[in-house]
């Protein structure tokens, strides 16, 4: 038999209910906060060095170490989700009109995995030329 | 009681800020959002130095002249102290996140201590820049 349902059937047609993605967002949205409190005062610590010569080798010297390396990409992978999830909330509130709220989301989506993924290549590109 | 036959039912608004006295809660609040996105702007920065650093010298070095001009650190100071105060409201939040905290008088308190501890960070990071050179 199937099941009852408290909805009446016009609530049941109008709404799909939540898209579920609710709680994954949340945990998201923390955890990279979280791993970035550590890892961004490692960041500006070691900029503050690079900023008094900031000259190219000087980059090139401290991504040449892994864990600075990998620690920067870890980094830039959380900020730039952290941010994804930051933006989509801002535009979720503000942007009532949907196509418009539709193009800002895939905008933002993909703005921000652009951004994150050109600055990982140019670490690692970094870190590789000291390998060869 | 007369049938709806919108799509989308007319709910009752919540009142707009508008009405609202400020206070410091609801501008600390406003500024988490806009210190966000300030430093979402700031990342195309960041990726910038990066990708010349990797790809380009030529464009490393100028780069940093730019940002050695007076409107380059006002933006680099604006950016860092944006940073401080996101951070700290962060902090607030993952706090808050744990159940705690959300009495109006702490509130306010934890509010006025982003903004101190916000400020002093930002200051003990340009002394550091400073003296060190």
């Amino acid at each position: 038999m199937k099941k009852e349902s408290m909805q009446s059937t016009l609530k049941i047609v109008r709404g799909l209910g939540s898209a579920r993605e609710g709680t994954s967002h949340f945990i998201g949205q923390r955890v990279t906060a979280l791993v970035m409190i550590p890892l961004t005062l490692w960041f500006i610590t070691s900029l503050i060095r690079i900023a008094l010569s900031p000259e190219i080798h000087i980059v090139h010297h401290w991504l040449a170490s892994g864990i600075n390396a990998s620690l920067l990409v870890f980094l830039l992978v959380a900020l730039f989700y952290h941010a994804k999830l930051g933006v989509q909330v801002i535009i979720e509130d503000y942007i009532h009109c949907s196509c418009l709220k539709i193009a800002a989301l895939l905008a933002n989506f993909l703005a921000m995995s652009g951004l994150g993924l050109v600055s990982v290549l140019a670490v690692i590109k970094i870190h590789l030329i000291h390998l060869v | 009681m007369k049938p709806n036959t919108d799509s989308k039912p007319q709910r009752p608004l919540s009142p707009h800020i508008g009405i609202y006295k400020w206070q410091i809660t609801m501008m600390v609040s406003i500024l988490h959002r806009a210190t966000g996105l300030a430093l979402v702007a700031g990342t195309v920065l960041l990726v910038g130095w990066l990708w010349a650093a990797a790809y380009s010298a030529d464009c490393f070095i100028h780069i940093n002249h730019l940002l050695n001009t007076i409107v380059g650190r006002l933006l680099l100071f604006g950016w860092s102290l944006a940073f401080y105060l996101h951070f700290c409201n962060g902090i607030r939040h993952l706090f808050w996140d744990t159940g705690r905290g959300f009495e109006k008088h702490t509130a306010d308190k934890t509010a006025w201590a982003v903004l101190l501890f916000g400020s002093v960070l930002t200051l003990i990071t340009w002394y550091a820049v400073l003296v060190l050179r």
